[in-house]
């Protein structure tokens, strides 16, 4: 994987609040992150750990109340995230296209599917209305719709749930985007369909040069199909790196433990292990490393700094983690590595 | 189609034939039905004469046959008030009552939905607050108080505007209308709007709730994220889904106005059905009261089975399959 | 009742009362009208009803304002020379009285069929919901006058008035029981495949007494908000029916009586007569709404 020098996308210091008659919640709390050209990246988590919510910062669709507190997007060298209305809607569709979980909820039931894609080209491209609906064509040949000529003109409730999801992406290319936000792309589908949808989305993003920023709880679907990963817990990035790295060597404590909850086959662990307790709600995240109630080696750092002092994203292995163990500076760790897991 | 069709056509059979029932009831509980038909002054050999046409010696069940079978005919016998058969004059005050009911209708269409689409768009805005606190006011003011506050106002202290009956009105065919005259016109505003309160915040309030629903609806997200213009996601998808459950409630709102021009006609003395009915509940006249329930059930029926099909026409998922569209 | 009461008491409900100043203001004139309206026979400044009182000289008297007023008839006096202050605590007395009598009987009502509707099921549930389908296409004040002309012609004329009250309350029930039965039908439904419900079937128990203790405290959260905006509509109904002249007699007049009454008296110039029992409707109905509203939105978890 060659990083050119400007990222495509680059997220620094990203904070996203929701006020509430209680006070404050930080739903995102200063995470770094950058997508290059072409590159998939994999965002994973449970929920409620923020990665739906950085998806929808990035194109600029975050539902009030809550809001970018602070931090930088910066999209193709152009900061993004202080844009007026106007000159991110330009954006959306044309330059970062989206897809959401649910196709049975993402397309207006009332309209053609056809009529929503030439609406989609007409928005962002200087095309006719013919020209427009040729495109809208090949657009669903190209996703799999068999005999799209016939299918345009058929309303999303007359297909079916993978085929649905199939117009959902071809309505997200519409305008050729370099960046898709794939939000849970598969979640709602039959586990048959989801390798199809999967499949097609990689092989789409390698023909169109297409970067993706894939959302997902599936660690699978992310092994699978993105070239780095960022995992995600309470709002901050517990660890990133290149995707084989983050499953067969993973750094910080909380991926170690969902590595270990994840079966495969051939798995030579006895049992699964499992991360006792559950992650913070917004309205209490613990002092220190988002993670420490939960975590096994809280004492294996001396001072108690895990409770007191929030970690940075530090070099471990050949990923980054967020977590005091990998501080060759404050402490020698040593043992980490010893709970490498197989997947 | 055509199963669709037919199966509401049935159902509205069925509520004629309850609203039929009622009617019937009506009759037959509240005295002797050949003395409600009948002039005080008709003969013995009169009442015997009705008594076999309407087959009082048959068991029940025929009888309301026979009921139906007249009713079907316009045939409800005569009002005991005015001595007159009712049908005729159900016919001579129809379209008093019709067309302020359309009136009205139109009025809150007109202001109602874009007051609604308003309040949904700018819902944070001054202005929206204005509009909600007005509309429950509206829904608070009792329908008569609003028309006599009117004509307090805009007749009695500003002498503007008449404040009772329709003016000079034109005769064509079975139809008379006050919307050729000016004194017509002028005679039509004070009631219309009286009418029309209603209907404009109950259309505003609806509009706004479906809107603010639909705003949320994942399709109206990815309208969004597809980055189509806010005119576009609010025009062009929003309003359209919004409209498919108004359409609803307005036209049954519309049959609704009808029966609640009651109220506005005997304030304005508008000589309409309204006024008709009031008087005959007045003096317990019962062919009218029957017959203006039937009518009024009619209308109701046809309305609601116009709405089913205009439903089918706007949205194509009761085009293919049979789900109801429910959970709102 | 203790739920209901926890609900009430919920902090966030008390927080969203203490924050919202409309609701305030309507809680305390509604409060007011209450009061006004329960204690008229002994803070009302006149009797308007003691015939001895009234003296006709005092008829048509302006309100105390205005330069022909007399201060002691603060809101001017009618044709009898009643004091219209006087008439209209006495007439709330009366609105209230029939609004929230009907409401009671509506829910009454309403919360027994749809309960029944629920348990039963099959036929008579399927029979109970048409006919409440059909009722709610039609006007309720459309239903209200149909009861009210059928007791008309069922009842002699000279007994009429001594009921005319009763067949008020129960032709207002009449025409608003749908929404609640609606309402505890749907709860009933949730409730009957529990389990303690099938395994009451099961040893044979009775099992609609026990469920109707389970289903109340489940809907009445519901059933409060319907009956505080339902006491407006039934005020609205009982009035508009008094006006239209087949409501209340004019011996025990409501507030719709006064205005139906006042009305004759607008192009006199006599408007006091009419339009300060009107606003007293108005600042009843809309305290009322105002409240009802709020209570809707705060016990919906949705909008939260």
């Amino acid at each position: 994987m060659t990083t050119p020098s400007v990222p495509l996308l680059q997220v620094k210091n990203l904070r996203i609040e929701f006020p509430t008659r209680r006070g404050i919640l930080v739903a995102v709390d200063d995470i770094s992150f950058e997508i290059a050209a072409g590159e998939v990246l994999g965002v994973v988590g449970e929920s409620g750990a923020g990665k739906s919510l950085t998806g929808a910062a990035v194109i600029g669709l975050l539902e009030p109340p809550g809001r970018i507190a602070g931090g930088e997007i910066i999209f193709n060298g152009k900061r993004i995230d202080n844009l007026g209305f106007e000159d991110i809607r330009k954006i959306r569709g044309r330059e970062i296209g989206a897809i959401f979980q649910d196709p049975l909820t993402s397309l207006n039931p009332l309209y053609t599917i056809g009529r929503q894609l030439t609406e989609t080209i007409e928005t962002h491209l200087a095309l006719t209305h013919t020209q427009a609906r040729t495109r809208a064509i090949e657009l669903l040949e190209e996703v799999g719709i068999p005999a799209a000529a016939k299918r345009i003109d058929h309303y999303p409730h007359q297909f079916s749930g993978g085929m649905r999801q199939r117009v959902v992406i071809s309505l997200a290319l519409a305008a050729n985007p370099k960046l898709i936000i794939a939000d849970e792309p598969t979640t709602a589908l039959d586990v048959s369909i989801q390798a199809q949808i999967i499949t097609l989305l990689k092989k789409l993003g390698r023909e169109h040069g297409t970067a993706v920023m894939l959302i997902t709880h599936d660690m699978g679907v992310i092994a699978e199909t993105a070239d780095r990963v960022a995992v995600m817990y309470a709002g901050r990035i517990a660890e990133i790196g290149p995707v084989a790295e983050v499953i067969h060597h993973p750094q910080h404590p909380y991926t170690i433990g969902l590595m270990g909850a994840i079966p495969s086959v051939g798995d030579n662990h006895e049992r699964l292990s499992q991360i006792d307790g559950s992650m913070p709600r917004l309205t209490a995240i613990p002092a220190g490393c988002a993670f420490n109630p939960r975590c096994t080696r809280v004492n294996d750092v001396a001072n108690h700094r895990c409770t007191i002092e929030r970690p940075s994203l530090l070099p471990a292995g050949k990923t980054r983690a967020a977590c005091w163990l990998h501080d060759r500076l404050g402490q020698q760790s040593t043992a980490i590595n010893q709970h490498t897991v197989t997947v | 189609m055509l199963a669709f069709a037919i199966r509401r056509l049935l159902q509205s059979v069925l509520v004629m034939l309850a609203v039929g029932f009622i009617a019937f009831s009506l009759f037959n509980f509240t005295g002797d039905p050949v003395a409600l038909m009948l002039p005080p002054e008709a003969t013995q050999a009169d009442r015997d004469e009705v008594r076999k046409s309407l087959g009082l010696d048959e068991p029940s069940y025929v009888q309301f046959a026979i009921f139906v079978k007249n009713g079907l005919q316009g045939n409800f016998g005569i009002s005991l008030r005015l001595g007159r058969p009712v049908s005729q004059l159900l016919i001579e005050r129809l379209p008093a009552t019709l067309e302020l009911a359309m009136t009205a209708a139109l009025l809150g269409l007109l202001i109602g939905i874009p007051m609604g689409i308003f309040t949904a768009l700018k819902r944070d805005s001054w202005t929206s607050k204005v509009f909600l606190t007005g509309s429950l006011i509206g829904v608070s003011l009792p329908n008569f108080l609003i028309g006599i506050f009117l004509i307090l106002i805009f007749a009695v202290w500003l002498g503007w505007l008449p404040s009772f009956g329709r003016g000079d009105v034109t005769q064509i065919g079975y139809w008379s209308t006050g919307f050729l005259t000016q004194s017509g016109l002028k005679a039509l505003v004070l009631p219309a709007i009286t009418l029309g309160f209603y209907p404009v915040t109950l259309i505003m309030r609806l509009v706004r709730a479906e809107m603010l629903e639909v705003l949320r609806t994942d399709y109206i997200k990815f309208a969004r994220a597809r980055g189509l213009t806010n005119h576009a996601v609010h025009f062009g998808h929003a309003l359209k889904n919004t409209l498919v459950p108004v359409i609803t409630i307005t036209g049954l709102q519309l049959g609704g106005l009808i029966a609640f021009a009651i109220i506005t006609e005997t304030v304005f003395q508008w000589p309409g059905m309204g006024l008709l009915f009031i008087q005959a509940v007045q003096f317990a006249d019962i062919p009218v009261m029957a017959a203006y329930l039937c009518l009024i059930g009619f209308i109701f029926v046809s309305i609601n089975l116009m709405v089913d099909m205009l439903y089918y026409v706007v949205d194509p998922r009761l085009r293919v399959d049979r789900a109801t569209l429910g959970g709102h | 009742m203790v739920d209901l009461m926890r609900r009430f008491f919920d902090s966030d409900i008390w927080h969203s009362f203490k924050r919202n100043p409309l609701v305030i203001a309507a809680t305390i004139a509604a409060l007011i009208c209450l009061f006004a309206a329960s204690l008229a026979p002994w803070i009302a400044p006149h009797n308007p009803f003691d015939l001895k009182t009234l003296n006709l000289l005092d008829a048509f008297s302006p309100p105390a304002w205005i330069a022909a007023g007399k201060s002691e008839f603060l809101l001017g006096t009618d044709d009898q020379g009643r004091d219209v202050l006087s008439t209209i605590m006495h007439g709330s007395r009366v609105s209230l009285v029939v609004g929230i009598c009907a409401v009671f009987l509506s829910m009454v009502i309403g919360i027994t069929l749809g309960l029944i509707s629920g348990y039963v099921g099959g036929a008579l549930d399927a029979f109970i919901m048409r006919v409440a389908d059909i009722q709610l296409s039609f006007p309720a004040i459309l239903i209200a006058l149909l009861i009210d002309g059928v007791a008309r012609a069922v009842i002699a004329k000279e007994n009429h008035d001594q009921v005319a009250v009763y067949v008020l309350i129960f032709a207002i029930a009449a025409s608003g029981w749908v929404q609640y039965a609606r309402t505890v039908r749907g709860s009933t439904l949730v409730e009957r495949n529990k389990e303690y419900v099938q395994a009451a079937r099961v040893i044979g128990r009775r099992s609609l007494a026990i469920m109707f203790s389970h289903v109340l405290p489940n809907v009445m959260g519901p059933v409060m908000v319907l009956a505080t905006l339902h006491v407006g509509t039934a005020i609205i109904t009982e009035a508009t029916l008094s006006f239209l002249g087949v409501g209340v007699p004019p011996t025990q007049p409501s507030l719709g009586t006064l205005i139906r009454v006042g009305n004759d008296f607008l192009f006199s110039g006599e408007w006091w007569i009419t339009v300060f029992p009107g606003l007293a409707l108005v600042i009843l109905v809309l305290s009322i709404n105002i409240i009802g509203d709020w209570l809707r939105d705060a016990l919906n978890p949705k909008l939260r």
